[in-house]
């Protein structure tokens, strides 16, 4: 405990120079800035501003990069709720309810909470790091491709959980995202599956791609159905922050979403994704009313941001401690940290001591100025709700163009947004929701590589599933949630019988 | 007539400015395409060496990641890009050395399409196994290997990436069939070696010297004719007792066909002074890089280098993907 807190005071003490808290604060504004931006991700940023720091020390350098990375999060947040638009996977959650709150004129609370819980989230995280990061690590490895496989199986049936509409239909776009997420060149032999011979396709569907169409372009074209009556904030804004009643509500999500979302960033293989959903479907079991979810609960944003933050910065530990990138952005940092000299693996913390307990020490500053930066910005973004809205689409439209030209440089990505936008809308139409297809597309690519690596591992025995125990646990509990959805589902029905 | 004419001076006037600008060249930043993403091996060669060919050259160099298919999406665009100079590509010993073996529709040939302006930087390639592996050095390796057949589970980074290639150019070499398994990077590959999942793997020494200095995992050899100053205690195959494996995977900067010599001779010469400069080369040689010699390096050299590692990796990897 001891040893923490001098390793902590070691860290304050590198971050508290001049030079290396204006760094700080400009990665943590710049983040935000493109966080907010729909498309225009963490990912695209960081490498655009990789050679502009050459020219510092290593570990400003990286106070810098690792600002931006989770201010984009803190800033992703404020596109989800005001816009509908995810720019991540893990901002997908955030829509749900975020977006509806806004739509009800409570657009400041939504901000507010997500601020609030992101803040704490990162506060706890950071210790959490400080204190746990050697022990935690040992726990990435025991997640195997078997335990992975199961984890992902419980993911899917997090996203039945996400369905506020018929579980059926939940399904169906569940399997179709697992469908789109087989599209591209088979990892194991090479050979291109269903890309019809289209080149742009070999790699298959990018994330950004589907969720700025099926999410951004198409809630612009069902919102053009009907600009009169478009029902966003029309006379009062509401309150710009949280009351005391949406703060007592939020406390205990907030509690269990950074719990959450800390334990799974930790995981390789992106686990962090799973924060969000994880801790939405557990708020959504335990409410009284579950009803409310989806149409503005301020729980239903309060825990999966807080697990969301928590995650982005949990998921530094396999990089700083193992030298295994969890996702994009981290496989970017190790890229940013060669390019400085330090190789990131098991070796950074004992000989680069400065430079790891830096970082940790600036994510805690760093998360003090989002809020101070975010909070007083509040009343700004909800003010621009009220732009008219013949002005801001076109904004919003071409914002996603440049975004997501900017991700892979290339323009098919430009007109696959168009095709998914269309798409899009018409899942609106027919009443499905784009949620689950997101999270069965982002852990369908993860299943079929980790299926395929535990079978070849166990020379096709199934049996490895159930044999391990961490893999049996995983696959309880999803038995456990689905029986609960299913059963929850019949009991809708039946009231929907009884109602007619 | 009076229509013809002045075209006639308009297409005078365009080719003196052609003519002017091949003498300035460069008069605005150089696009240099990546085709990997951000933040990989070959991504750190070419921000290094770019960021000090940039101020030979008097124009920033900028690095466009173009990712996809093993390297050859960025590839293709760049061979298809216009040869005035102002774009330039990473290629290395996949999209210029495997791809044609691995990519039966490739769109480009790497001996044919290109105007070779010079080798950057090798990383060579490490042998590693887990740590609890029972071989104390290659040879006993080998004999494990050979004892245990099918048994051993041999983990790559996906078809077409430098893990595969390279792994798959070893058990040619020693003789044996291992089973494949398949991740999407070396991250995750990584991750499953140090726990113990899969028994060995080969890959660049960037992605792994930091897991054999921190002992999760055991190196084996080094694929090199000289032992590596970044991991001195490994041996080299040489060494170990194995012949006919030396492999790095090279990056190396390439033009498109038809640049004109002038510009080709400019960016060879910004690319020599940086691998000269003191300060990239300790960055690269930390990175455990092995920097070209004098006689290694330029259009020339890399020309021939492009057609041996054709004819090298063309029949160890034809069909190579769906040969399991």
């Amino acid at each position: 405990m001891t040893e923490m807190f001098s390793n902590l005071a070691l860290g304050f003490g590198v971050v508290f120079t001049w030079q290396n808290l204006l760094l700080c604060f400009i990665g943590c504004m710049v983040g935000t800035l493109v966080g907010v931006l729909p498309g225009v991700g963490p990912i695209a940023t960081i490498a655009m501003l990789m050679p502009l720091t050459f020219k510092f020390e290593p570990v400003g350098a990286l106070i810098m990069l690792a600002g931006i990375y989770y201010g984009a999060q803190y800033g992703g947040s404020t596109t989800a709720i005001l816009v509908n638009i995810p720019g991540e996977a893990t901002s997908v959650v955030t829509v749900l309810d975020g977006h509806q709150m806004a739509k009800q004129g409570r657009a400041g609370a939504a901000l507010g909470i997500a601020a609030i819980g992101s803040f704490f989230a990162g506060s706890v995280a950071t210790l959490f790091i400080a204190a746990l990061a050697l022990p935690l690590t040992k726990l990435a490895l025991f997640f195997g491709p078997t335990e992975y496989f199961s984890l992902m199986l419980m993911g899917l049936v997090f996203a039945l959980v996400l369905a506020s509409g018929s579980i059926l239909r939940a399904v169906v776009m569940i399997l179709l995202g697992v469908l789109l997420s087989t599209v591209g060149t088979d990892g194991e032999t090479g050979h291109d599956r269903m890309t019809f011979g289209i080149t742009s396709l070999s790699d298959g569907f990018d994330f950004a791609v589907l969720a700025m169409g099926l999410f951004g372009i198409a809630e612009v074209m069902r919102n053009l159905d009907n600009v009169e009556t478009r029902d966003v904030v029309k006379g009062s804004i509401g309150n710009l922050l949280p009351t005391a009643a949406e703060m007592k509500a939020s406390f205990a999500p907030i509690l269990r979403g950074t719990f959450l979302g800390s334990i799974l960033g930790i995981l390789p293989g992106n686990g962090a994704v799973l924060g969000p959903f994880a801790s939405y479907s557990v708020e959504k079991r335990m409410a009284k009313d579950p009803s409310r979810f989806g149409k503005g609960a301020i729980e239903g944003v309060a825990g999966p941001e807080a697990a969301n933050n928590a995650g982005a910065q949990t998921s530094f530990i396999p990089l700083l401690t193992l030298g295994i990138p969890p996702n994009a952005v981290m496989a970017l940092m190790v890229g940013a940290m060669t390019i400085h000299g330090i190789i990131p693996g098991p070796t950074v913390m004992t000989k680069n001591p400065k430079l790891f307990w830096g970082m940790i020490a600036s994510m805690w500053i760093g998360n003090l100025m989002l809020l101070i930066i975010n909070l007083p910005l509040v009343g700004m973004w909800v003010r621009l709700l009220k732009v008219p809205y013949r002005l801001m689409f076109p904004a919003i439209l071409m914002f996603c163009c440049i975004g997501i030209y900017s991700v892979n440089n290339q323009y098919q990505d430009v007109l696959a947004i168009a095709l998914f936008g269309l798409v899009g809308y018409g899942f609106i139409k027919f009443g499905f929701e784009p949620a689950p297809l997101l999270l069965g597309f982002v852990l369908g690519k993860l299943m079929e590589e980790k299926l395929r690596q535990a079978l070849t591992l166990s020379r096709g025995d199934l049996s490895v599933f159930v044999t391990h125990p961490i893999s049996l646990v995983l696959l309880l509990i999803a038995a456990a949630l689905l029986t609960m959805a299913l059963s929850s589902g019949m009991a809708k029905k039946r009231e929907e019988v009884f109602t007619e | 007539m009076k229509l013809p004419r002045l075209l006639l001076a308009a297409l005078g006037l365009a080719f003196a400015c052609q003519v002017g600008a091949q003498s300035k060249y460069p008069e605005r930043p150089v696009t240099m395409i990546v085709p990997f993403a951000a933040g990989g091996p070959t991504d750190v060669v070419a921000r290094i060496v770019g960021e000090h060919m940039s101020r030979t050259l008097g124009q920033q160099i900028v690095v466009e990641n173009v990712a996809g298919a093993g390297g050859t999406t960025g590839i293709t665009r760049g061979a298809q890009a216009s040869a005035d100079g102002y774009t330039i590509m990473m290629g290395h010993m996949g999209t210029h050395g495997a791809a044609p073996a691995l990519y039966p529709g490739l769109k480009y040939d790497p001996a044919k399409d290109f105007e070779p302006i010079g080798l950057a930087a090798g990383t060579p390639i490490l042998i590693v196994a887990r740590k609890n592996h029972p071989a104390t050095d290659l040879k006993s390796f080998i004999e494990w290997l050979k004892t245990n057949g099918d048994k051993v589970n041999m983990a790559h980074a996906g078809v077409g990436s430098v893990s595969h290639s390279t792994g798959v150019l070893f058990n040619s070499v020693v003789g044996v069939k291992p089973t494949f398994i398949t991740y999407k990077g070396t991250g995750p590959a990584l991750n499953d070696l140090m726990a113990g999942t899969v028994d060995f793997m080969t890959d660049q020494i960037v992605n792994v010297a930091p897991q054999v200095q921190g002992k999760t995992v055991k190196a084996f050899a080094i694929a090199t004719a000289t032992r590596s100053p970044a991991l001195a205690d490994v041996p080299t195959t040489k060494e170990g007792g194995l012949n006919g494996y030396e492999v790095s995977a090279w990056n190396a900067v390439f033009a498109p066909k038809g640049t004109p010599k002038e510009i080709v001779a400019k960016l060879t010469d910004a690319l020599d002074k940086a691998l000269d400069d003191e300060g990239t080369r300790k960055r690269l040689l930390d990175l455990g890089g092995v920097i070209p010699e004098k006689s290694g390096r330029g259009g020339a050299a890399l020309q021939t280098l492009v057609v041996s590692e054709v004819a090298r990796w063309t029949p160890v990897l034809k069909g190579s993907g769906d040969a399991k």
